[in-house]
């Protein structure tokens, strides 16, 4: 029963006093004008999935193939746009909202996003080496790898040896995260833990893989359209509040 | 202000703590809850505030040094923890350092602080 995932912009991170004395250290996510902007189905595309798109572009700055694209789904167009397989009976209508609520407290999540750059890294900084003593003859290497093979047999080096090179900007997902806390009004996910990527930079939330799927999790997404027909008194709430 | 400043002032005013003026010299009593079991009892612990940090927003703590059987004992607590009940000023310290580290090699007559004898509450929020 798989089902949507959300895509979220990552505000930083904060500490949050509970009333038992703990604190707990979370990471503010904040879901932005997230909307459906396409269906993929079996018949058309051969697989089922939902494409939503989050965070607002200008128009002018969006190329033709894309506007065309949001206009044909008739939503604003969209800064950052990502799919997420669904089963069938999981689709959800083009131009409906997702709000906060799609996560409930204590759910467990899988969060994807693209880590923090980090430049041609040495060993010790890129595969936590543990570099070269500080005396007894070393020189100018301190922080270099040693030898990184046998002899003439194999008389080469191994595929995938750990060495210097480019660390960071990589897509990572960190696994199993605590939901601790959701504000549907102004679209804020807190997850207990770090989340890859800087502040600004654009995550996704998926239900996590490696847990049961919770019996309360809402099919197929929490969605604005059905949060405004349930309570007539909160069908003034629509826009969302950004602060920046 | 940013969203985060902005969730972080929100969650100080719900948390609603009655924190005194006080800084690093000043001598404070500290009510400090200890569940045991069931139970839950609040331990008083009093000492010289050595050192405080990250402000008075929510990442804010201070550090508490105490000579307990002739052994100096230091314990950090959240400004805002919920497991603080109260927080005492005893006395007014006279520092001229923000943190009394120096304080740890010192022991007995050395190791005293000198009285504020004209001490003015600041406002509320401002404090060193």
């Amino acid at each position: 029963m798989l089902r949507s995932g959300v895509i979220a912009k990552k505000i930083g991170m904060t500490r949050l006093f509970m009333e038992d004395g703990k604190q707990i250290p979370v990471t503010v996510l904040q879901l932005d004008g997230l909307q459906v902007v396409a269906q993929r189905t079996l018949e058309k595309d051969g697989y089922t999935a939902v494409q939503l798109g989050a965070g607002t572009a200008k128009a002018k700055r969006v190329s033709q193939p894309m506007r065309g694209h949001f206009a044909a789904a008739k939503v604003e167009p969209k800064r950052k746009i990502a799919e997420f397989r669904v089963a069938p009976e999981n689709l959800i209508a083009v131009g409906e909202e997702i709000a906060a609520n799609h996560y409930f407290d204590g759910q467990f999540v899988d969060v994807s996003g693209t880590s923090i750059g980090k430049g041609f890294a040495g060993v010790m900084k890129r595969h936590n080496f543990g570099g070269l003593r500080a005396s007894h003859g070393v020189s100018v290497s301190h922080r270099s790898h040693g030898s990184v093979g046998q002899c003439q047999d194999p008389g080469r080096i191994f595929k995938g040896k750990k060495m210097a090179g480019h660390m960071g900007s990589a897509r990572v997902t960190t696994q199993n995260l605590q939901v601790v806390r959701t504000d549907i009004d102004r679209g804020l996910i807190m997850v207990k833990g770090a989340v890859p990527g800087s502040k600004g930079g654009w995550v996704t939330i998926k239900d996590a893989v490696k847990k049961p799927v919770p019996s309360n999790v809402v099919y197929p997404a929490a969605l604005k359209s059905a949060m405004a027909a349930a309570p007539a008194a909160e069908a003034a709430e629509g826009g969302e509040n950004n602060e920046g | 202000m940013d969203l985060i400043a902005q969730l972080e002032a929100e969650q100080v005013a719900a948390l609603g703590k009655d924190i005194p003026d006080f800084k690093a010299g000043d001598t404070i009593r500290v009510g400090y809850k200890v569940t045991e079991g069931t139970r839950t009892r609040v331990q008083m612990y009093e000492g010289v505030c050595i050192s405080r940090k990250n402000g008075s927003g929510i990442a804010g703590s201070f550090t508490v040094r105490k000579i307990s059987f002739g052994e100096g004992v230091e314990r950090v607590f959240p400004l805002h923890s919920t497991n603080i009940d109260s927080i005492t000023v005893v006395r007014r310290g006279r520092v001229r350092r923000a943190k009394l580290y120096y304080l740890r090699s010192r022991r007995g007559k050395s190791a005293r602080i000198a009285e504020v004898s004209n001490y003015k509450a600041l406002g509320s929020a401002a404090d060193a």
